[in-house]
């Protein structure tokens, strides 16, 4: 099938194209971009000279007065698939994705069983191919069990169609093997994504440690308990020359630390997830067990050094950290209910605000939600992903700044309703929504 | 008249609903002097007992409370229930309601948990002690007590001594005190004093001597003994040598100055019994006045337009 995506603004960070222009998709691949001063696109021939294949096999999608982006890249995603289906399948969570203008989201091991192995691996991989909306990239564990223990098979992992490696949720407490686990990783080339938190000094903690959890008797999480493994994790990564990328950056002496460690050279790079720019935790107020989230929201202070992380290139990417979780889940004494926000849904709204505060232009947002994590994960050799050139994935989110959409969290397509963003408004959510030439439209 | 259904917390209520409560309570206490202590006023209705937690003066004065205004109560405690069989809060909860109860008194480890079946339920929620965060009729009694004892609260200085870090009787306390007008010191160890509580607008001292010159009340708290060992102090000894109230170190405080303790006590550990059997003690005085109080909330709940 030939698609034609005809006059829409398009951004191409990695191809420097910002402008109105033509896209013409071939079998699921880009086959050519045209933008202003260039004519449109030369249709390919089908058959001895019987034009492009008659008009059946021709989609056009008139995107004038659209932003047309590469598809979006979530490096950190929960389907709950295998395991916890109650809460997410593969199906539902890809469903929630494309929803959200993401093409490709890569899901963290913590399903049951854990990640830990090729079998697992595969198993993601070929229910994705089956059921999945768009790309599915497994991220396994570091760790066996996600015990902390001892490294897992990451080459058998890599070979299956991992992408990253991680004990999400956990770090890796014990400091010698964390360094095994960036100096090992090094033969496949992946990143090493932490989960940076001191569980000694969190222990037991709910929220954000302030006068707000005194207050409401929760017991506080300090943001050392993030800093402290930022540090160390810099530090092995200085130690070792292994790749390292720390998921979910929450609190203001993070950013510091991470652009000081930029600064001499470290290779290290960052996300951060909407939650921790758009909200504090005020959000708790009322014991609201939808704005538990691990690492905790921050203080106002941190919303502000998490912007300036991203506006400054400290912070590379943003990624939704999405976790659903059943309604029961929540519905519970705020020390019991899980903690996590179902983010794939609102995560491109909720970032085009920063659009709009004038901290990122449209491209750098494409390159915290697309080129970047595609650079991380190395997905612009494989695919390619996170660009528009000819010969990647066609892979592409088109939005509308214009249209204003309001969040309800029961309306979610993904099965975790679990949003501090309920009765929201927000713009720029996508309209269309392109997987590997699939496409996905909404009114 | 009060706002609102539930009484969650000292946060939610507003001065003039406090002195509303503490004038009710003064009524009441009339009630109990009496020879015949019962009042049919809330006869037919229905209280029941919710506690997630062991207690037994709480509860104990709660259900005598309900007795005295003629109001029928039930303990459910949860050891006999099937929360230890999977029961969800909110299922257990909706499950007591149904039972027919008016008033849902409830005492759990978590903050947060009468918030949340306050907004489940129709029966008014009462708080009788969330986790580390409010035991708003432990504080409402506490004030009664001051306020009986010496006439004010208004430009009192009022020294809470103890863990104050999970101690919801002192977060309470610091609401309804300042909110009432008086000066709040804390004083303990700073491993059991948050360092953001100044934001609530008090003064905090980790000098016992310091923080006890010229107080007219002492609110001494229970040290709970798993805290010892903890890292939060090294050993009750050493504890009772520097937070202790010893005579020496309450002869700092007004001459006139009365000590209070929500019980139960640890004697030797963070009082001395010379102090909580001497004639400045209202300990005892505390407890009764518990019960008017408490028949004041559920009076003035019962009241409450939905």
């Amino acid at each position: 099938m030939i698609i034609l995506v005809k006059n829409g603004h398009i951004i191409d960070p990695s191809q420097g194209i910002d402008g109105v222009g033509d896209i013409l998709i071939e079998d699921g691949k880009i086959k050519e971009v045209r933008t202003q001063n260039t004519p449109t696109p030369t249709l390919p021939h089908r058959g001895g000279g019987q034009g492009w294949g008659g008009d059946s096999e021709l989609r056009t999608i008139d995107a004038k007065g659209l932003y047309v982006l590469p598809g979006l890249i979530d490096m950190h995603t929960h389907l709950r698939e295998p395991g916890f289906e109650y809460k997410e399948t593969i199906n539902t969570g890809t469903t929630a994705a494309v929803r959200g203008g993401f093409t490709t989201v890569c899901c963290m091991p913590n399903t049951y069983p854990v990640n830990d192995n090729a079998s697992v691996t595969e198993f993601i991989i070929r229910k994705a191919a089956q059921e999945g909306l768009c790309t599915v990239l497994p991220i396994g564990v570091i760790t066996k069990g996600q015990k902390g223990e001892e490294l897992a098979e990451m080459g058998a992992m890599r070979d299956e169609g991992c992408v990253a490696f991680s004990d999400d949720g956990y770090p890796v407490t014990n400091s010698l093997l964390m360094r095994r686990a960036l100096e090992y990783s090094k033969a496949f080339s992946v990143p090493i994504i932490s989960h940076c938190e001191d569980l000694t000094l969190s222990e037991g903690g709910v929220m954000n440690e302030g006068l707000l959890s005194v207050t409401l008797g929760l017991k506080g999480i300090p943001a050392e308990a993030e800093m402290i493994m930022v540090y160390r994790d810099i530090s092995l990564a200085e130690l070792t020359g292994g790749r390292l990328h720390i998921a979910h950056v929450s609190t203001e002496g993070s950013v510091r630390l991470i652009r000081d460690a930029k600064k001499r050279g470290v290779d290290v790079t960052a996300e951060t997830c909407p939650h921790y720019f758009s909200i504090t935790e005020d959000a708790v107020t009322g014991y609201n067990t939808n704005a538990k989230v691990n690492p905790p929201l921050g203080a106002k202070r941190d919303v502000e050094a998490i912007k300036e992380g991203l506006r400054d290139g400290t912070i590379d990417v943003i990624a939704t950290d999405h976790a659903p979780h059943h309604i029961d889940e929540k519905l519970q004494e705020f020390d019991k209910a899980p903690s996590g926000i179902s983010g794939l849904e609102t995560a491109l709204g909720l970032s085009m605000k920063l659009v709009d505060e004038g901290i990122l232009t449209i491209s750098q947002l494409v390159e915290k939600m697309a080129l970047n994590p595609a650079r991380i994960l190395n997905l612009l050799v494989t695919g390619p992903k996170g660009t528009l050139k000819p010969g990647a994935d066609a892979d592409i989110t088109i939005i509308d700044m214009k249209k204003e959409v309001k969040i309800e969290a029961a309306k979610l397509t993904s099965k975790g309703k679990n949003t501090p963003f309920d009765g929201w408004v927000l713009k720029g959510m996508p309209v269309v929504t392109i997987s590997k030439g699939r496409i996905y439209e909404w009114q | 008249m009060l706002k609102k259904k539930d009484l969650l917390g000292i946060k939610e209520l507003s001065l003039e609903e406090i002195n509303l409560i503490l004038d009710t309570a003064a009524g009441f206490k009339d009630v109990l002097g009496r020879d015949i202590k019962k009042v049919p006023t809330l006869r037919g209705k229905t209280a029941i007992n919710l506690f997630f937690e062991p207690s037994t003066r709480t509860r104990t004065s709660f259900e005598l409370a309900a007795k005295r205004l003629s109001t029928d109560v039930i303990n459910f405690s949860v050891p006999m229930s099937s929360v230890v069989k999977g029961e969800s809060l909110i299922d257990t909860a909706l499950t007591v309601q149904a039972l027919g109860a008016d008033f849902i008194i409830i005492r759990h480890p978590s903050s947060g948990v009468p918030h949340l079946l306050a907004k489940k339920l129709r029966a008014s929620v009462i708080n009788a002690g969330d986790g580390t965060n409010e035991h708003p009729t432990q504080a409402l009694l506490d004030a009664f007590t001051i306020r009986e004892k010496k006439g004010r609260i208004e430009g009192l200085e009022i020294a809470i001594v103890g863990d104050i870090t999970h101690s919801r009787v002192a977060k309470s306390n610091i609401y309804s005190l300042t909110k009432l007008g008086s000066k709040v010191r804390l004083i303990g160890p700073p491993t059991l004093i948050p360092k953001e509580i100044e934001g609530t607008g008090v003064t905090v001292f980790h000098n016992m001597e310091e923080g006890l010159k010229g107080v007219d009340v002492v609110m001494m708290l229970r040290i709970q003994m798993e805290r010892q060992g903890k890292g939060f102090f090294p050993s009750t000894e050493e504890y009772f040598k520097n937070w202790g109230l010893t005579p020496e170190r309450f002869s700092l405080a007004k001459e006139d100055a009365i000590v209070m303790h929500p019980g139960p006590m640890n004697r030797g550990i963070e009082i001395t019994s010379e102090i909580a059997d001497g004639p400045r003690s209202v300990i005892l005085e505390q407890v009764t006045n518990g019960l008017a109080v408490r028949m004041a909330v559920m009076y003035l709940l019962a009241g409450v337009r939905r």
